[in-house]
């Protein structure tokens, strides 16, 4: 691999830049691989990248049936924080967003992370009481976060409205080191480290049987032929269901679809992340200039990656009046993302009935931000049999009873 | 935007006027039942990419609960029952057999 570097740049511009390979090599599958990802996409490309680096497992085939990132990694709104209220779902988002902070340097890639800073604005009495409670137990676990005051807020965001009347702005939860990054480039970057490593990158093969035999993974059925591995990842967010059925078992797991859409770009006018969580909406600026809206999910099944017209009026309408700015802008993109919704709103990362199957699904509304963090721990799962990081988030809490219930932490989308 | 017919009340009933209740037909298991059977009716999901059949309420209308059958890939809707009903009738996967050949839900084929 070519390191990408100023010299590089100034080597390449001196000989009409002829000498720039391609970021990741297209190889055919082998006949068998140690260890097999199903989705390449940002969480299951950082999976394989870690299984390589961390714990030395590179003879490791990624299989995606359409192309490298252009699932929910090519479709979110680009969040990256680590706010969250239960022990277990900060120690993964924290070790996320911790590795973002190097990300550009660790895999030679610039994912244009910006630590702008990530506001949740309180709009209720309710949401006062919440996100204090939120802030304290960040600080008990060692995630920087504060309560912002609606002065501060306002210092932060001038174009915001404070005053309401509808949805004032009573304080804030404030995360500075939160931020947004590149979608597309993280899931780039991982796999240009990935195929460096001697891993087979295969896009346009779709999986469509999982084989195993007295409880125990033997292989694949793809198109692109049979494959044979001794671990297998599924790490696919809303076709979990599908790939669940293949290998035989059911999850917790619905798909519903969630859309985001952009505005026309305009000049720099709001340097941080704003969510709004009673009115169903967040906004961030991106270094294009467009204003990047996300709304709420549809509340019923859907495998269908658009968006629908009543959930951008209720987002925009609810934004509009705490943003007045905004109220004139076009809209120039709108799409929608799969998502895998779970009944905590907390992601699985879990062994499955079958043996050497691992699942990594369930991030819904919130999995670009903890790209890094799931893949580091989905590896060590993959490798080890077990991890730290995971242990929570095993399959089993839904018999137990032993949530991690975020959806009441976060009320909304998160 | 997806448009069911009520079976209740008749009328052709926008997204917007009804409130979606999730998967239909789940079976719910009562004392002395096991810890695999609970969390089944609570949280596992047959969650299929292709027909599904659902639970919605005409909130914005009638009131009443009903059942549709709907395809999750293409969002085709092929008919609406009542909810009084442990699974759905035949009228209904007549049409989805016509329309899906091959087509299986849970132990339905």
């Amino acid at each position: 691999m070519k390191r990408y570097s100023v010299f590089a740049v100034a080597r390449e511009a001196l000989r009409y830049h002829q000498g720039w390979g391609r970021a990741w090599k297209s190889p055919e599958p082998k006949k068998k691989y140690d260890a097999i990802i199903i989705g390449a996409g940002g969480h299951g490309l950082a999976t394989a990248y870690y299984l390589g680096k961390n714990h030395g497992l590179k003879n490791v085939a990624i299989l995606e049936k359409g192309w490298l990132g252009g699932g929910n990694t090519g479709r979110n709104t680009t969040i990256i924080r680590s706010n969250y209220l239960q022990d277990a779902s900060a120690a993964i988002y924290e070790k996320a967003r911790s590795l973002y902070e190097t990300m550009s340097q660790d895999l030679n890639y610039n994912v244009m992370f910006s630590p702008r800073g990530v506001m949740m604005l309180a709009q209720t009495q309710h949401e006062i009481r919440g996100y204090k409670r939120t802030a304290q137990a960040n600080a008990l676990q060692g995630v920087s976060t504060e309560f912002i005051s609606p002065e501060k807020v306002k210092s932060l965001v001038p174009i915001i409205n404070i005053d309401g009347p509808r949805y004032p702005v009573l304080g804030a939860l404030w995360q500075s080191r939160g931020g947004t990054a590149r979608h597309d480039a993280v899931a780039w970057g991982y796999a240009r480290a990935c195929s460096d490593m001697g891993m087979d990158i295969i896009q346009q093969c779709e999986v469509t049987g999982i084989r195993h035999i007295n409880g125990q993974v033997q292989g694949v059925e793809t198109s692109k032929g049979s494959i044979d591995c001794q671990k297998l990842g599924i790490v696919v967010a809303g076709h979990t269901g599908v790939l669940a059925d293949m290998a035989g078992f059911r999850m917790p797991v619905e798909a519903v679809a969630l859309q985001a859409l952009v505005s026309e770009p305009i000049k720099p006018c709001m340097d941080v992340v704003v969510m709004a969580n009673t009115v169903h909406g967040y906004m961030s600026q991106s270094d294009k200039g467009e204003m990047v809206i996300g709304g709420g999910a549809d509340g019923f099944n859907n495998y269908t990656q658009r968006g629908s017209f009543h959930h951008v009026e209720e987002t925009v309408r609810a934004l509009i009046e705490t943003f007045p700015i905004i109220s004139r802008l076009k809209m120039l993109r709108w799409w929608g993302g799969i998502v895998d919704m779970t009944g905590d709103r907390s992601p699985i990362l879990s062994k499955t009935p079958v043996r050497n199957i691992f699942i990594n699904c369930g991030w819904g509304t919130g999995g670009f931000k903890a790209i890094p963090g799931s893949g580091w721990a989905m590896a060590e799962l993959i490798a080890k049999g077990h991890s730290s990081l995971t242990e929570e988030f095993s399959l089993n809490r839904f018999k137990e009873g032993k949530f991690i219930d975020e959806s009441v932490a976060a009320g909304v989308a998160h | 935007m997806l448009v069911f017919k009520c079976p209740y009340c008749g009328i052709e009933a926008d997204e917007t006027e009804l409130s979606p209740g999730g998967e239909a037909h789940l079976k719910r298991f009562g004392p002395g039942s096991s810890d695999e059977e609970l969390e089944g009716y609570l949280f596992n999901r047959e969650n299929p990419k292709g027909v599904h059949f659902e639970r919605w309420r005409h909130v914005y209308g009638c009131g009443k609960w009903f059942h549709a059958a709907r395809c999750t890939a293409t969002l085709e809707v092929f008919g609406t029952y009542s909810a009084q009903t442990f699974e759905p009738p035949k009228e209904i996967t007549d049409i989805i057999k016509t329309k899906r050949p091959g087509w299986k839900w849970r132990n339905l084929r």
